[in-house]
């Protein structure tokens, strides 16, 4: 299992791509992966750009409880996370949950978990720039729809 | 009795500093008296906090040494 913060912009395909040629290939029956990026609205107002503010050495370590933990609860074959901070534009990747095992089911549930795990858990927070240049702290994950 | 204050995010804005030092009282305080110390008010709702980079409560004991955190609700992904 692998864990990053990213400060650029980062190709979350490249990573999946890298990170799966470590997983043994006779094995690896499944791949579930989320990419998140950054859209140029929320809450029904433009978003012209967002940074990403985090918390060096516990957001890492809380990453990577949440990745052991989902290894102790589903048989994985691999994991990979990554989590962009910094200045973001609209269309960068701002996260990448994979993960790899002989079946679906436990690949897509872990993905799953591991994802919203992170979003309540980690230590990121948001400030969003809107078009007339304010600026505005998100207090909130947005429903999952 | 010395520990090293983090402040994140909205908070850290706020309060126009990323960090400080505060002196502990003898015997010791938690995440919550120590906010009540340096702010002479209550923790705001919802705050969150870590000790020494592990989820903490306000109820979480602060010792020498201990580097605090308090934070926002978090909002990654």
């Amino acid at each position: 299992m692998a864990v990053e913060i990213c400060h650029e912009d980062f190709d979350p395909w490249a990573l999946v791509a890298r990170a799966e040629q470590a997983i043994p290939a006779h094995a690896r029956g499944a791949a579930s992966v989320f990419v998140g990026r950054m859209r140029d609205f929320n809450e029904d107002e433009d978003v012209t750009a967002l940074f990403l503010e985090h918390y060096p050495g516990m957001t890492e370590r809380e990453l990577e409880r949440i990745v052991a933990e989902a290894e102790a609860r589903w048989p994985l074959l691999g994991c990979h996370v990554a989590h962009r901070v910094g200045d973001v534009r609209p269309g960068d990747a701002l996260v990448l949950v994979a993960t790899w095992s002989a079946h679906r089911v436990a690949a897509r549930d872990a993905c799953s978990d591991i994802l919203e795990r992170l979003k309540h858990e980690a230590p990121f927070w948001k400030r969003e720039t809107l078009t007339d240049g304010t600026q505005r702290w998100v207090e909130k994950n947005t429903p999952g729809f | 009795m010395t520990v090293r204050v983090h402040y994140f995010a909205r908070l850290r804005e706020e309060l126009g500093r990323p960090n400080e030092e505060a002196e502990l009282p003898a015997g010791g305080t938690t995440v919550g008296g120590l906010w009540q110390q340096l702010h002479q008010d209550a923790p705001p709702e919802r705050l969150m906090a870590a000790v020494n980079q592990e989820q903490a409560s306000l109820d979480t004991p602060v010792s020498d040494g201990d580097e605090v955190a308090y934070f926002p609700p978090v909002t990654g992904g």
